[in-house]
């Protein structure tokens, strides 16, 4: 039996292999369905719910390519992926599009050979610390047990923001998340430094939130960002104008509430008509067709919709837009002209 | 003189006195108390100090326990609910219950299928577990169902385990037909047959693929939670019992090829972390085969497994065999059976018995890294809670209740196979101290 399974595994394999040939955007049209690698859980940005339905910030990308090209929003195939396993799946095929909150960095562009297709969200190291320290800012936290994740760029940025500021600090090691959780409220550190978006996922889980302070510094980049392989750019940029529309409909005020009223004929701003197809062969230069962006905002909303579901201040987690606010609103979120 | 006796003893007694109970100190619950836990100053002092820590133990748990919310919407709302009391939240656990044992994809009106298979194991194992007890024709279900169970658990077309069974029973025909004449002609006959028999099975079910079969088809990417466990548990000790056996006895055989054949699986076997052929399993395989390739992910994570537990097993094989003595061989020989007769009916029987408590520890130990395969992004009951579960809004913070649920769960199934090989050991004991 499991040997049939192999020799059939087999001769799927030298079909597979010829049409692997064509261009990923031809091969999700063809399977009908979009492999996406997105994280095994993490709070706020991808999770099944208790339906077995994966959620998320994240998964709200890969819902929204998905719809575009395929105008189906749960057209999806997500392949959970590890910190350690998610680079070889995408260089081996195995997923069309890594949305896992991955860091963009020069080395995974140029030297793994990935493409990151824009920023959907911008992380930082940060520093939560209970109340009763009486701490307001990171320059005061000279001489204090630190929890921080072995092995993490964390552990170097945090090596580095000390030295830089002529400070000293006793690290107390830990290996995951969870653990880190339980060490600093069992007191074994007095402060702990993750990301700021898990700094206040953590947060969110303790019994007293209240009790607990995020230090305004943040002390590296972390530009988090979907990516896809190497060298099929016909592929990297219908997912970077994906993102790029999500951005571009907040901008301009269309949200899935609003969006069949203005899709259904040309308005009076002629750069909504050309994101929305009713201008313009826009879909078409993509290889796509004049509906793509509309199915892709409608699946979940706009950005600013995608942020305050999963993770915005009426969520558990509570983010602010900070950094991730529009840049008319004094954020980062810049769209390339549709035109 | 016996005069001046009689006079010199004031009083003698000339009736038996009545039974009097024993004194209280040397009965009952005090006598025990006192032999067994109060005999000396030092005894006396642990006592005390176990009985302190556990109360201390129960002190924390019990109100835990029993204080414990079992329905609520979100660790939230378990804790609005204690209001600052000491109380678990098992209510992750009446929610999530079904994503915990069987995946949070495998499809839920389905659920009977894996339930099903669980239970007719214990049918399926009971004639090869408990020989003397069990009519020997149950034997024969033992043999159908890991296809059945295939078919319960993966659904899809019923040719495929039928054509799976079939190859097997081509391959014995072959076998019996062509090994009198010569060992090698039988055994690649036999495989040559079963491989024909899979390949027109195989091109039979993809010629009559359908949506409409008996039981929907769930891919393999769907299992998930402590089924995998339990199905990557049975497979893989199943199958390396028998490979085990195989390596042990290469490795004592006179033949030199098969003999370093074994003993270089063996040793690179033993030589690498479990963690590092799941990786290969997950990773690597991936660049070896063509681009789009999906062969199986829990095939390919079994044949790891399994790869490595009969390593593990040949060598606590090769040690059983190894304490037989050598008369045992010889006797063997000189009745004048042949190799497999007398493996099968003096060496292997006691050297298995030998074995038994070393063939467990493989085998507990197994079943217990099979939560491994949560590093390569499969949910097995581990990797359910410290992926999706802890990772939900609703849920993210409860540790000890989930991993508590999955730490008993092992501990029954771990304890149970320990009691099972204490018992066979006490069956198959023939005193010879």
């Amino acid at each position: 039996m499991k040997k049939s399974v192999f020799l059939g595994a087999l001769t799927v394999a030298g079909i597979a292999a010829g049409a692997a040939a064509a261009g990923t955007l031809d091969d999700v049209k063809a399977r009908g369905t979009l492999n996406c690698g997105v994280t095994t859980g993490l709070v706020g940005f991808a999770a099944p719910d208790a339906n077995g339905e994966w959620e998320g910030f994240d998964v709200g990308v890969c819902r929204a390519v998905a719809a575009a090209v395929l105008g189906d929003g749960s057209a999806v195939e997500f392949v959970p992926t590890t910190g350690k396993t998610r680079f070889t799946a995408l260089a081996s095929g195995e997923i069309d599009m890594l949305a896992r909150n991955t860091t963009w960095t020069f080395s995974r562009d140029v030297d793994l050979k990935f493409e990151f297709t824009g920023i959907n969200y911008y992380d930082g190291q940060g520093f939560i610390v209970p109340k009763a320290l009486g701490v307001s800012s990171a320059k005061e936290l000279s001489g204090a047990t630190i929890c921080i994740q072995t092995g993490t760029t964390t552990e170097l940025n945090l090596a580095d923001y000390f030295r830089a500021n002529n400070m000293d600090y006793e690290p107390v090691p830990i290996e995951t998340n969870a653990e880190g959780q339980q060490q600093y409220l069992a007191g074994a550190c007095d402060v702990y430094t993750t990301d700021r978006s898990g700094l206040a996922a953590t947060r969110a889980a303790f019994e007293n939130p209240g009790d607990h302070v995020i230090l305004p510094e943040t002390i590296s980049k972390e530009p988090l960002g979907p990516l896809v392989r190497h060298g099929d750019n016909e592929w990297g940029d219908v997912v970077r104008w994906t993102l790029n529309a999500l951005i571009a409909a907040e901008e301009y005020g269309v949200t899935s509430a609003n969006i069949a009223d203005m899709a259904s004929a040309p308005g009076d701003k002629p750069e909504v008509n050309r994101l929305l197809g009713t201008e313009g062969n826009l879909g078409e230069m993509l290889g796509l067709d004049a509906d793509w962006a509309v199915r892709a905002i409608s699946v979940g909303g706009n950005y600013g919709e995608l942020f305050e579901k999963n993770i915005g201040e009426n969520t558990p987690i509570g983010l602010s837009r900070g950094l991730n606010a529009q840049w008319t609103d004094g954020g980062l979120l810049y769209s390339p002209p549709f035109r | 003189m016996s005069d001046t006796h009689q006079h010199s003893i004031a009083f003698v007694r000339d009736t038996m006195l009545p039974e009097a109970p024993p004194p209280a100190m040397e009965t009952g619950i005090v006598k025990w108390m006192r032999e067994n836990l109060f005999s000396g100053v030092s005894n006396s002092i642990l006592t005390l100090a176990a009985l302190a820590a556990v109360y201390y133990l129960l002190a924390g748990f019990l109100p835990w326990f029993l204080n414990g919310i079992w329905d609520a919407p979100s660790l939230r709302a378990c804790r609005e609910i204690l209001q600052g009391d000491v109380g678990g939240c098992f209510a992750v656990l009446t929610e999530r219950w079904n994503q915990l044992l069987f995946g949070f994809k495998y499809p839920s009106e389905e659920y009977w299928r894996p339930t099903l298979a669980f239970v007719l194991l214990f049918a399926a194992a009971a004639p090869i577990m408990f020989p003397n007890h069990v009519p020997r024709k149950l034997l024969i279900f033992s043999g159908l169902y890991p296809f059945l169970a295939y078919w319960l658990i993966w659904g899809g077309s019923i040719l495929s385990p039928v054509f799976a069974l079939l190859g097997f029973v081509t391959g014995y025909i072959v076998w019996n037909r062509l090994v009198k004449q010569s060992f090698a002609a039988g055994f690649f006959g036999a495989i040559i047959a079963a491989l024909i028999t899979w390949w027109i099975g195989g091109m039979i079910v993809e010629a009559t693929v359908s949506d409409n079969t008996l039981l929907a088809a769930v891919p393999s990417r769907d299992m998930g939670g402590f089924m995998l466990n339990m199905i990557l548990g049975t497979v893989c000790v199943s199958l390396s019992i028998p490979f085990g056996i195989a390596l042990a006895l290469g490795r004592q055989s006179d033949m030199p090829i098969i003999k370093w054949i074994c003993v270089l699986f063996i040793e690179f076997i033993r030589g690498v972390p479990l963690i590092t052929l799941l990786f290969v399993a997950n990773v690597v395989l991936a660049y070896f085969l063509p681009p789009g390739t999906t062969f199986d992910l829990i095939l390919r994570v079994i044949i790891m497994i399994t790869m490595f537990a009969s390593a593990y097993i040949a060598e606590v094989i090769r040690g059983g065999l190894a304490a037989l003595p050598k008369g045992q061989y010889e006797a063997a020989d000189s009745l004048g059976l042949d190799y497999p007769q007398a493996m099968r009916l003096i060496i292997l029987p006691q050297a298995l018995k030998i074995s038994i408590p070393g063939i467990v520890n493989v085998a507990v130990g197994l079943f217990k890294d099979t939560t491994l395969v949560s590093v390569i992004s499969m949910f097995d009951l581990v990797g359910m809670i410290r992926g999706p579960i802890l990772a939900s809004t609703e849920w993210n913070g409860v540790y000890w209740e989930l991993l508590g649920f999955a730490a008993l769960l092992f501990f029954v199934v771990c304890y149970g196979i320990s009691q099972y090989s204490q018992w066979l050991e006490r069956q198959l004991q023939t005193d010879h101290r």
